[in-house]
């Protein structure tokens, strides 16, 4: 089984997002481009998946859609443990935009499951995962916190709202998953940085597709009052607040 | 041209959700001069299919299939996508919850439509269509434009209010032939958490972090909760370490929620946490630390002893129930 991880590139989570050109675009000096937190625990789940021999999982590849200067990410996630790379060099311009790129990827080297994280901390888009598996007419199966792959069978949980359901599926299929997929993200070992250095990063030109949504304006989000300060002597001061002035309770 | 909304019912009701979107679809279609089409599937009473149509639905589609007992995706996506081409919608709205983003994505491409999702406002302007959503985990808002002919939104929850009013919307039941092909996914196993509060659906959320100490320390904060009939959760260490459920996980990395009210104990309000719940009306923080970043999210704060306020916060709230 071969299995493709979609890896986006974001800033650090703990970045200030400032903006720059009349608020029209993110000002990037000095942001830290790190993998976005789901695709880390994928891609963490997709290599454990290949040391369990029983799971049949042969390979592990990492698609980014990107230009050259996200190299780094991909390098990082080579150096975490996949196999290859496949580079499309173009700006992610928008969720369809991607998603076609990769579609076309995936059309070409034939994975059995492709693993999407449920949203990037960048966009908040929530959509590339579930467009793939459209643009491929391929199932889908979201909000995943357990990936198996028990006697050759795909065998996923799902959150649902109040629960869980345990969903099976036919490969070839797009997982996008949640929390739960994996514990901890894996980090890359001196040995693993050194083997990325050799692993191949394939570069592929993307396909020419207009993009159906564009950012016009950035704003920051509405500025809220000053904390209000209750003795913690008198809290039920507090209560008397919530129920009389702000009157959510 | 109308605007179509997809709700979701569950065990054939509805929910405070549902009525957002509806509400949400017919300020939509005020700005478009055009009509709200309600598409529900499953099982669901007249009754409270009607409901729909008091938040603004003008024509209600209820589709009962046994192929679609479960989601499947696909199979959902085919559907709803046969039923806004019939109905001539421009605009599609679905929630942003976990159905919401198992579905929108899929009629995008069946569609060839822009997706604006977790948008928290009416559209900005129509034309260009222009949306206001969350991006950066709520550090920032995009004014996103949507250039295809169809547009799909994915409402925040919480973000919208109700809009009631009497109205006799027409109640439809369309038998749709669903691609038995199209069925690619089985549901093996469904496990419900019952008689809880659910976080995604709370309008208060008690929340405790690692400043609680020891899971021991929690039976007074969820006696608060019970109190106010809100919902546990909880910061990610919390549920890291087990003493809290996964499910109250809040934050970038667990759930996003818009309470009316989000009460913070002992959490320090770190960037990944305030990602998962800025979207409150209200917060309320208490910490011993006065220079804790979350008192710079919150409306309402304590600075102090979680240990010592939370049984006062209790019996204070017991003074005013009686
Ligand atoms: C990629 C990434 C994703 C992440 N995602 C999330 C996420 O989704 N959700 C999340 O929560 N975190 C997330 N984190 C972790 C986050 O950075 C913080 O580490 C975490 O939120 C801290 O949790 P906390 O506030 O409970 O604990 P702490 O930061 O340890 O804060 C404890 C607080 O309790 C206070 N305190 C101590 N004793 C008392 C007392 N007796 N009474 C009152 N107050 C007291 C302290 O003053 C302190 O402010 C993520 C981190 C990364 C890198």
């Amino acid at each position: 089984m071969k299995i493709l991880v979609c890896i986006s590139n974001v800033p650090d989570t703990t970045t200030k997002i400032k903006f720059a050109e009349g608020n029209t675009s993110i000002d990037t000096t000095g942001i830290q481009w790190v993998i976005n937190p789901w695709d880390e625990l994928s891609l963490t789940r997709a290599l454990e998946l290949k040391d369990d021999a029983t799971s049949g999982v042969k390979s592990v590849t990492v698609v980014h859609v990107g230009t050259a200067s996200s190299e780094p990410t991909i390098r990082k996630a080579l150096a975490i443990g996949a196999d290859d790379a496949i580079r499309v060099n173009a700006e992610s311009s928008d969720a369809w935009f991607v998603a076609a790129q990769i579609a076309e990827v995936a059309k070409k080297e034939q994975f059995d499951i492709i693993i999407c994280g449920i949203e990037s901390s960048d966009f908040n888009g929530s959509a590339v995962g579930g467009m793939i598996s459209e643009f491929l007419g391929i199932p889908s199966v979201s909000a995943v916190s357990s990936l198996k792959i028990e006697n050759g069978q795909p065998v996923m949980t799902r959150e649902i709202d109040g629960g869980k359901e345990v969903v099976n599926v036919q490969a070839p299929f797009v997982a996008i998953v949640q929390k739960g997929i994996a514990k901890e993200p894996r980090i890359a070992a001196m040995r693993g940085i050194m083997m990325a250095r050799t692993k191949p990063v394939k570069l592929m030109e993307p396909l020419a597709i207009e993009p159906l949504t564009q950012i016009i304006e950035f704003e920051k989000p509405t500025p809220r009052a000053a904390c209000k300060y209750i003795d913690a002597d008198n809290p039920a001061q507090l209560i008397d607040l919530l129920q009389n002035e702000a009157k959510v309770i | 041209m109308s605007v179509l909304v997809y709700t979701e019912n569950w065990e054939g009701k509805f929910k405070k959700l549902s009525f957002e979107l509806v509400s949400y679809a017919s300020g939509v279609a005020k700005m478009l001069n055009t009509t709200v089409t309600a598409v529900s599937i499953g099982k669901v009473e007249d009754n409270e299919l009607k409901r729909l149509g008091n938040c603004g639905a003008n024509k209600i589609i209820n589709i009962i299939n046994d192929q679609l007992i479960t989601l499947d995706n696909q199979a959902y996506a085919s559907v709803i996508s046969d039923i806004s081409k019939k109905e001539n919608a421009t605009v599609i709205i679905i929630s942003n919850n976990n159905t919401g983003k198992a579905i929108a994505p899929r009629l995008s491409v069946r569609l060839k439509a822009g997706v604006g999702s977790g948008v928290s406002r009416l559209p900005l302007n129509i034309n260009p269509f222009t949306v206001y959503k969350r991006t950066y985990s709520g550090n920032a808002f995009a004014h996103l434009v949507i250039k295809s002919d169809v547009k799909i939104l994915t409402l925040a929850q919480n973000s919208f209010d109700l809009i009631e009013t009497a109205n006799n919307a027409s109640i439809e039941n369309l038998n749709v032939s669903v691609d038995g092909s199209l069925v690619k996914t089985s549901v093996k196993d469904v496990q419900k958490q019952s008689g809880k509060i659910l976080l995604t659906d709370a309008d208060i959320v008690v929340s405790g972090g690692r400043g609680m100490k020891s899971p021991d320390n929690w039976p007074p904060l969820v006696e608060l909760a019970t109190l106010l009939g809100a919902a546990t959760a909880c910061s990610r260490p919390v549920s890291d370490e087990g003493w809290r459920p996964h499910e109250e996980h809040t934050g970038q990395t667990g759930k996003i929620i818009a309470p009316n009210l989000y009460i913070a104990v002992g959490i320090s309000g770190a960037t990944q946490h305030l990602a998962g719940i800025s979207s409150s009306k209200f917060i309320v923080a208490i910490n011993s630390d006065k220079d804790a970043p979350i008192f710079q999210a919150a409306q309402y704060g304590i600075v102090g002893d979680a240990m010592k306020i939370i049984p006062k916060l209790v019996s204070a709230v017991k003074e005013i129930r009686k």
